[in-house]
């Protein structure tokens, strides 16, 4: 006789079978620590009182949880969008010519952190730092050099950028200019996202409170000016990198998102104005269904607290748009090719939860940059993926599947009540002046390193699967030359300016930032007479003060 | 350093520009779970800060954690500052995504040791107890 209900199974087939042979571990559970049930069905989903119009519906349609193209990657698959930058301009430039004529769609560019943080080539904290984690790009010159014989007005740039976000939008409006590409026909993305600099990742130059008036300036420009371009990619990213689990990925995300509309609307803008630009970043983990269920529930989630929560009609404001990248904190510096393997799954999972552009990291990322070669073999990662797996041919292919669907709905109940926590504070501004989603993160991060260490979280060739280590050869370094390059560069540029332009435009731009008038066409102005930067940047220092490195303990 | 008795205390840096502190902040936490005394600094510290810090805080041993590819160029700096200010005695540690190459040189201007990714808390809680332990018998 079958079965007729999952407790009957259980007592009567599964019991006695984990009794005679039992199972690997005592509980099984997703990497955020959510129980994993041996089998799921339909009565799981009745118990969550799944609707399937309701919750799920049609992609293209809210709440978009199956997609937010009707037909997801049929049409055109995701936008394959490698992250690069280091060295010089130059260099760089190089790079994603390299990148551009091996069949990548989009360019996205690796700032140096002297330039993420408001800081000139020269400076004396930028020692050490010039062009290693990114490119440095300290003016307009060195725009138009990084986009020397790349059509502005054919691709797509995303910037990581953040502090100095409205700065690098600005070299790079003019640097098109140049080439004789309007504001209304560049596309691209600014990162933008600086609440999350604080809780992670860092690169933050002022408070909180003045930063988020230049992130809302930026808004307001672009939706009057560019408006191909999307203003701010919220990023879960870096906060899971840090530590966070997936529950905390999205919850941090969305009170953060919640945080900078909040701040848009309280300036006068509109819902529907700036909702259709802005976009989402999240990373995609090992937990493969964890990741998948992680995407759908975010889209879900967006739909409903622009809809619900901020009244939007457009529907544009309600689609969840993301960009993907695989692990970086995954990634092992022993046995490194393992990490191909490990890319491969994470890319898959941002695949099947149906992102709009991906990132794949390379094999030898827990080493160095990638070498030419590794980001090559990303590359091809992403095309096997899109042209040979199949993944890319149906719409949401693991919905309907009763664990998924189940992960979906617990990862959002789970992320909606620490929401709701942050909202109780008084928001994601006042619980990182408390710093509440640092100190949960730390605990997450802690935790998972525990468990690496007692060996009940397994990492291949880390603490099981050991081997020899053989040490990997071709890394790629950065020329020691090029900061020295870089340093020339600016000097040459400081002598051959107008300084009475430098100086009136510049005290110009401090006016406006001691007012509530709009920044952006201030720093256009200082930019297009050859300011730097730092010099930019050192103004809002004066105006805004300057945030400290303690903030992030 | 008088006192044999006193537990060890460590100051845990990040210096440079460079945001990445999980690692720094779960080796603090393991350090401090093993009985040490730590002090950590927060990012974005200059090679100055860092010395003023060790020194006020009268520390045993200096634990830096740099993922930007910076340190060929900021740890010298700092064992310089640390020897000006007679401070040739203070343990220095470093980890983070460090190339092999780097590290005798790293070695070679008087950092203990280099950790790498996937080191355990549990190894720099030792080799930190018996650097100490042995430089107080020296």
């Amino acid at each position: 006789m079958p079965s007729s209900d999952k407790e009957q199974w259980k007592q009567e087939t599964l019991d006695p079978a984990v009794k005679r042979f039992p199972e690997r571990r005592e509980n099984f559970q997703t990497d955020s620590g959510l129980d994993i049930a041996p089998l799921y069905n339909p009565e799981d989903l009745n118990a969550q009182g799944l609707d399937y119009d309701n919750d799920l519906g049609y992609p293209g349609e809210f709440p978009y949880t199956r997609g937010v193209q009707p037909n997801t990657y049929r049409g055109r698959v995701w936008t394959m969008r490698q992250y690069s930058g280091y060295g010089t301009a130059a260099e760089t430039n190089e790079r994603f010519r390299y990148l551009l004529d091996n069949g990548q769609t989009g360019l996205s560019i690796a700032f140096d952190l002297p330039t993420q943080i408001g800081y000139d080539s020269d400076h004396l904290l930028a020692n050490g730092e010039v062009g290693k984690v990114g490119v440095p790009i300290c003016s307009l010159e060195d725009m138009e050099t990084l986009f020397d014989q790349i059509p502005m007005d054919k691709v797509s740039t995303s910037m990581t950028i953040n502090a100095t976000a409205s700065v690098l939008l600005c070299f790079y409006i003019v640097a098109a200019r140049k080439q004789g590409v309007s504001m209304e026909q560049i596309s691209g993305t600014v990162q933008n996202d600086i609440l999350k600099e604080y809780i992670a990742r860092g690169t933050y130059a002022y408070p909180p409170r003045p930063s988020m008036r230049l992130v809302v300036d930026l808004f307001k420009y672009c939706h009057d000016n560019v408006p191909k371009w999307n203003t701010i990619s919220i990023s879960g990213y870096h906060m899971r990198e840090a530590g966070a689990t997936a529950v905390q990925e999205l919850a941090f995300t969305f009170s953060n998102a919640i945080a900078y509309v909040q701040a848009a609307l309280d300036a006068g803008l509109k819902i529907d104005d700036f909702g259709p630009r802005l976009s989402f970043f999240f990373v995609a983990q090992n937990n493969l269904f964890e990741e998948v269920a992680k995407f759908r529930a975010a889209r879900r989630m967006w739909a409903r607290i622009m809809k619900d929560r901020f009244g939007a009609k457009d529907p544009r404001s309600m689609m969840l748009r993301f960009h993907t990248q695989t692990a970086g904190v995954s990634l092992t510096a022993q046995q490194p090719d393992n990490n191909l393997i490990r890319c491969t799954i994470q890319a898959l999972s941002a695949i099947l939860g149906g992102s709009q552009s991906l990132h794949v990291n390379s094999r030898d990322e827990a080493l160095a940059l990638p070498s030419e070669e590794s980001v090559q073999l990303s590359l091809r990662t992403q095309q096997i993926l899109a042209f040979e797996s199949g993944a890319a041919d149906v719409v949401d292919p693991l919905g309907g599947s009763y664990y998924v669907e189940s992960l979906t709905n617990e990862l959002e109940a789970k992320a909606l009540d620490y929401i709701q926590q942050i909202d109780d504070m008084g928001g994601s501004v006042e619980g990182i002046e408390q710093g509440f989603q640092m100190r949960e993160i730390g605990d997450a991060a802690y935790k998972h390193g525990q468990e690496v260490e007692s060996g009940d979280r397994t990492i291949v060739g880390v603490n099981r699967f050991t081997t020899e280590e053989v040490p990997i050869e071709g890394l790629l370094r950065v020329n020691e030359e090029a900061a020295k390059i870089q340093i020339g560069r600016l000097e040459k540029l400081r002598n051959g300016r107008d300084d009475g332009k430098v100086k009136a435009s510049l005290e110009r731009l401090e006016q406006v930032a001691k007012t509530n008038d709009n920044t952006v066409p201030a720093i256009l102005e200082c930019v297009e007479s050859y300011c730097t930067l730092g010099e930019i940047s050192q103004v809002f220092r004066g105006v805004f003060g300057e945030q400290d490195g303690s903030l992030s303990f | 350093m008088q006192d044999k008795n006193r537990p060890i205390r460590v100051l845990v840096a990040k210096p440079g520009l460079d945001g990445h502190d999980r690692g720094a902040k779960v080796i603090a936490r393991a350090l401090r779970d093993a009985g040490m005394e730590v002090i950590y600094t927060g990012i974005r510290q200059s090679p100055q800060m860092i010395t003023q810090a060790a020194n006020q805080e009268d520390v045993d041993v200096i634990g830096m954690s740099i993922l930007s590819g910076a340190h060929l160029e900021i740890l010298p700096e700092i064992m310089s500052l640390l020897h000006d200010e007679g401070m040739d005695d203070v343990i220095v540690v470093v980890g983070g995504i460090i190339p092999e190459v780097d590290r005798q040189p790293l070695k070679d201007i008087g950092i203990a040791e280099v950790f790498g990714p996937g080191t355990t808390t549990t190894a720099i809680v030792e080799y930190i107890e018996q650097s100490v332990k042995d430089r107080a018998e020296a």
